[in-house]
């Protein structure tokens, strides 16, 4: 599944203009610990998480990760934005929380 | 209603992270054991956990002060920190000043100061910058509190 | 549902009891912010999942009234914390699934989030 395609069918807001939103999600990753990210997530995978900083954008970038949902209405730091459309890393936003967003994501990957 | 009148203070380490949360632990108890309901309980609770861990942050040490009465639960946490410059922004959801190794243990999201808020009926914030900050919560009791239960 | 269920669908061992794992769940949380949980804390009888291991998240479990912690991914606390959470009546689970697997199984279960803000109990 696309990003695009797993966006629209969350209801995910994209808060981004320039980020990839055409690769494949291979699967998704929830956490809200860098350190965490950078050592379990995996390649292609979408990361859920609340964390609007910068630094998440860094972690996307080097784990290349397909993008990153903002859960519980959260909006990113003008930084975090600005850093991942340089880096064309979607940003999506969701209005449920992060076992929600992550449960509907799990129905929809049919893990 | 609870009849009695209790006050106490817990000192404060900053830094110290293996007891972070024991005065506000502490506190849970007592005002558990006085009687009040367990929704004003957890109000005064997380709003003292929140400002224990502001100080343990960023502060080199602080002071809860907690006083009961019948009408009211006033709390006031003072610190020696580094002051908030602007208390309007530090109120934002989402701000927050904490370092990155803060934000890995799970906190420095940028909410403790909104918590404080949303739990409390009123709250005043004075801080002077490289001198500390003071943060006065309190909540007040409703009638017949005392054994309502959740 | 009941924790033990829980347990059953996550395949998670218990660390610490804190009573009868026939006691009810009624809603989750998933999260590694500690201010987070505190911010919609006021759900009864609801479960943690996360991946945070430190004695902080059994610290604000007993601030925010909440009954049970999974750890995902095998991460187990240390003995300080599990004994922590034994005084405190704080069960903690742990499961070798991701926080995105468990989240998919208890949500497909039909759980739901202790986040909604639709009113204090």
């Amino acid at each position: 599944m696309k990003v695009n395609e797993m966006a629209g069918k969350l209801s995910l807001r994209v808060n981004t203009t320039k980020g990839d939103l055409d690769r494949d999600v291979t699967g998704c990753y929830i956490s809200d610990l860098l350190s965490d990210v950078m050592a379990n997530a995996q390649e292609g995978e979408v990361w859920i998480t609340l964390q609007t900083h910068p630094n998440i954008v860094a972690v996307a970038v080097l784990k290349n990760l397909s993008g990153i949902i903002i859960t519980n209405n959260r909006n990113p730091e003008g930084e975090t934005l600005k850093k991942a459309e340089a880096e064309g890393i979607p940003i999506m936003l969701s209005a449920s929380s992060t076992f929600e967003t992550g449960g509907s994501l799990y129905r929809l990957l049919r893990c | 209603m609870t009849k009695q009148h209790c006050e106490g203070s817990f000192h404060l380490v900053g830094g110290e992270f293996t007891h972070a949360g024991a005065a506000s632990s502490e506190l849970k108890t007592i005002l558990t054991g006085l009687g009040i309901s367990a929704e004003l309980v957890r109000r005064a609770a997380i709003a003292t956990f929140e400002a224990e861990m502001n100080v343990i942050i960023h502060a080199a040490a602080g002071v809860i002060h907690y006083s009961v009465t019948p009408e009211k639960i006033q709390i006031v946490v003072s610190d020696m920190g580094p002051g908030i410059p602007d208390i309007g922004l530090a109120m934002t959801e989402g701000y927050s000043t904490a370092p990155d190794w803060v934000r890995e243990m799970g906190w420095g999201a940028g909410m403790g100061l909104p918590n404080i808020k949303k739990n409390s009926d009123q709250l005043k914030v004075e801080s002077v910058v490289g001198e500390g900050t003071t943060i006065e919560i309190m909540i007040i009791m409703k009638g017949g509190d005392a054994g309502e239960g959740e | 549902m009941t924790l033990r269920r829980i347990a059953e669908i996550l395949d998670a061992e218990f660390l610490v009891t804190a009573g009868n794992p026939d006691t009810e769940i009624r809603s989750v949380c998933s999260s590694d912010l500690m201010s987070d949980l505190l911010h919609f804390a006021g759900k009864p009888k609801s479960l943690l999942i996360t991946g945070l291991i430190n004695n902080q998240v059994v610290r604000t479990a007993e601030i925010a009234d909440i009954k049970a912690v999974v750890f995902v991914l095998n991460k187990k606390p240390d003995r300080e914390t599990v004994s922590f959470a034994a005084d405190k009546g704080i069960w903690l689970l742990a499961t070798r699934l991701s926080r995105f697997t468990a989240c998919g199984k208890l949500y497909g279960e039909g759980l739901r989030s202790c986040t909604e803000e639709n009113g204090h109990d």
